[in-house]
């Protein structure tokens, strides 16, 4: 197992590394460099402009140097913890990013979990009761949510709220508890303003998740194995439980891979029209500012996040099929 | 004596074929039969096919330019359409019409509230004089489906905007967009999918290997921040038509990894079908073996893919031109339209504003079952 676990954490390195290329190109590709639109808006906004400061700054980038030098000099910043400055800031993108990155893993956990927690008995109930009313509402359901715009369903939601209750919904703490520290008064206040976001952010995923979960489970239902317990008197739910479900859940784990990458995206947009507190508005805000230190340093480590989440779900996979964890 | 042929079930079959008595249903013809068992692939035909149909005719259908505004009508509300206009003499005679407004400016909140005022009677029709317009740039011509019969007085089907531009003439404007980004956008995909995938289920090995990596590291990075981050930096100065093709190239860039999935699944199958190696042992050239042999067993598979991967594209425009960093006004789309409802007053005031995202629902739903439809029937030969 430890083997196993080794074998993947290696395999995630040319990964990772090809996250970081990607993430540097986003950041090399608005026109002009750092230092100069830098130098631009001090100007801009009446300072002198050092020389001497931008000269160390060129030399801290690399500017003027080769593409590749200046990647190395990124890249080994951040090996040191160096994400680079913020220019719209005027702050280290390090103290920015992970309170905000925080939150949004945080978000993204959440939802994953009670996405898993309400498809997986849905979408065990929807095989077994083929056809029935319950099926065809979870197949309507499904098909609705996929077809949602995320954004457009946080605003319908705003809009009912506000209309309808005379609350706004937005945020993820009361003013109260903004800056105090945790306590269990500031996690009810939280659970109470983040059901908004994940209900918002979980329906389009758990709709799918159940539609995987149905044809995965109908697949198994008709093997002649299912045929044999039944045919010895297994009581059918024992039976459904025991074995066709644990088969079906294999590919089930697997769209972890796919699942975090999608809450991520969906988290930046949804976060943005219920203005969270998260990593997806400050993210907009550097792009649309052309920030691009600040924007890079987001694309790597929602990548990152989206690595770590694909390593947990294979190690899960491995745990509950040997097949894997052996070949 | 003649030597009788040994019965073969196949020359009796061609026999019948041939007299009439028997009629051979050709591939399209079966997969045609199997896709008309799926009635909700049906219904989501004609849906498509309909909003096709007003991205085609945008211009003749939309009442007005979509960039016409008129200040005094800031969010005006929906008008019904009445169809009986009282004469005042207790009788009524046919004539479509809707009802002007009695407009009030409110002095606390400064908005404009709009009454609706029965003796204003803005007579309606179909295709009516309005105002010019070149169909598809080719000819210039005043006639719209539908209109007020004096061009100038407001009509209003589905609300106005924040600056009394019609919706309805900027939906329907917006459907063109969105759903040409939709399919330009997937033909965009659908090349470079068909190309990689192509190459990767055919040739196999390290290729393979290769292209295999490189799909699921895309289909592993979030697309959001990486659409936002390639949109972004693209230079606020360039024209829309410019900005309009490179979000296709961004959107594609991505989403041509489904489709090469596809591609490559059918090609490594059939790769070992009889009839292939039966062709290359025949000598038959790569070239025409891949056009000729496997290309027509795939057609149905691809459009099915392409069917699920357009409204993707759809979803995906509209995220990133929501969030503004995708098309920019004066381009109409429906991303554009939403980015409207971002201001929470604006839709306590014009709930009508969320028009666009019925639309996008709409779209995305029966583009979704049509997909899934094609996708059934795609292989008539199972069962």
């Amino acid at each position: 197992m430890l083997f196993f676990i080794l074998k993947r954490i290696a395999g995630m390195i040319p990964a990772m590394l090809a996250i970081s290329v990607l993430a540097f190109v986003v950041i090399q590709l608005p026109p002009g460099d750092y230092v100069s639109t830098y130098a631009a808006q001090i100007a801009q906004s009446g300072e002198r402009v050092d020389s001497a400061v931008l000269e160390s700054l060129r030399q801290r980038y690399g500017l003027g140097e080769n593409v590749v030098v200046q990647y190395f000099k990124w890249i080994g910043g951040i090996a040191r913890g160096d994400f680079g400055d913020s220019f719209e800031w005027r702050q280290p993108v390090t103290e920015l990013i992970w309170g905000r990155m925080g939150m949004t893993a945080l978000i993204s956990l959440c939802t994953l979990v009670l996405m898993w927690a309400f498809s997986l008995p849905i979408g065990i109930y929807s095989a077994a009761r083929q056809y029935s009313v319950t099926d065809y509402l979870s197949t309507a359901f499904a098909f609705l949510a996929m077809a949602t715009p995320n954004f457009l369903l946080a605003i319908v939601l705003l809009y009912i709220t506000t209309m309808w209750f005379g609350v706004s919904v937005g945020g993820l703490f009361s003013p109260a508890f903004e800056n105090a520290p945790w306590s269990l008064a500031k996690l009810w206040d939280f659970i109470t303003h983040a059901w908004v976001p994940i209900f918002v952010l979980g329906t389009a995923g758990t709709a799918s998740l159940i539609r995987i979960m149905r044809a995965n489970l109908l697949d198994e239902l008709h093997k002649p194995y299912v045929e044999a317990g039944r045919a010895k008197g297994l009581p059918e739910a024992r039976l459904i439980l025991t074995y066709p479900t644990r088969v079906a859940l294999n590919p089930f784990i697997s769209t972890v891979g796919w699942v975090l990458p999608a809450l991520i995206s969906g988290e930046l947009i949804v976060s943005t029209v219920l203005n969270l507190p998260t990593a997806g508005p400050l993210l907009l805000q550097a792009l649309k500012s052309q920030d691009m230190y600040l924007a890079g340093a987001f694309i790597l480590l929602s990548g990152g996040l989206v690595l770590i989440g694909t390593l947990v779900s294979d190690i899960l996979l491995a745990i509950s099929d040997p097949r894997i964890r052996l070949s | 004596m003649t030597l009788e042929k040994p019965f073969n079930e196949d020359d009796l079959l061609d026999q019948q074929i041939n007299a009439g008595q028997l009629q051979a249903a050709g591939q399209w013809a079966m997969v045609w039969n199997k896709f008309r068992k799926h009635r909700l692939a049906v219904v989501a035909l004609f849906v498509v096919g309909f909003i096709y149909f007003v991205a085609l005719f945008a211009e003749f259908l939309a009442p007005y330019d979509p960039g016409k505004f008129d200040p005094r009508y800031t969010f005006a509300p929906p008008q019904g359409i009445g169809l009986f206009v009282d004469d005042g003499a207790g009788g009524s005679h046919f004539q479509p019409h809707v009802t002007g407004f009695d407009i009030v400016l409110n002095p606390t909140s400064f908005r404009r509230e709009f009454t609706p005022d029965p003796s204003q009677v803005i007579p309606i029709g179909f295709f009516v004089a309005g105002q010019t317009y070149k169909m598809w740039g080719l000819f210039e011509t005043n006639l719209h489906f539908i209109g007020p019969l004096d061009p100038s007085q407001p009509m209003f089907l589905v609300g106005a905007d924040r600056l009394g531009r019609d919706l309805l003439s900027r939906t329907i404007h917006g459907t063109r967009i969105s759903m040409s980004i939709g399919l330009v956008g997937v033909g965009l995909s659908l090349l470079i999918g068909m190309i990689l995938g192509g190459i990767s289920g055919y040739r196999g090995g390290m290729i393979d290997r290769v292209i295999q990596r490189v799909i699921e590291f895309i289909r592993s990075v979030p697309t959001i921040p990486l659409w936002l981050g390639l949109a972004a930096a693209m230079p606020k100065d360039w024209p829309p038509l410019q900005v309009y093709f490179s979000i296709l190239v961004i959107l594609s860039l991505i989403g041509w990894t489904e489709i090469a999935r596809v591609v490559r699944g059918r090609f490594l199958s059939l790769r070992t079908d009889d009839f292939v190696i039966a062709a290359r042992l025949d000598g038959v050239s790569e070239f025409r073996l891949i056009m000729r042999h496997m290309m027509p067993s795939l057609y149905s598979h691809i459009i099915a893919a392409i069917t699920l991967a357009i409204p993707n594209m759809i979803l995906a425009e509209t995220s990133l031109s929501f969030l503004g960093l995708g098309l920019q006004p004066p381009i109409v789309s429906w991303g554009v339209l939403l980015q409207d409802t971002q201001n929470l007053r604006a839709i306590t005031q014009a709930p009508w504003l969320f028009v666009p995202g019925i639309c996008v629902v709409v779209a995305v739903l029966s583009l979704n079952f049509l997909g899934d439809g094609v996708r059934d029937a795609a292989d008539p030969y199972a069962k």
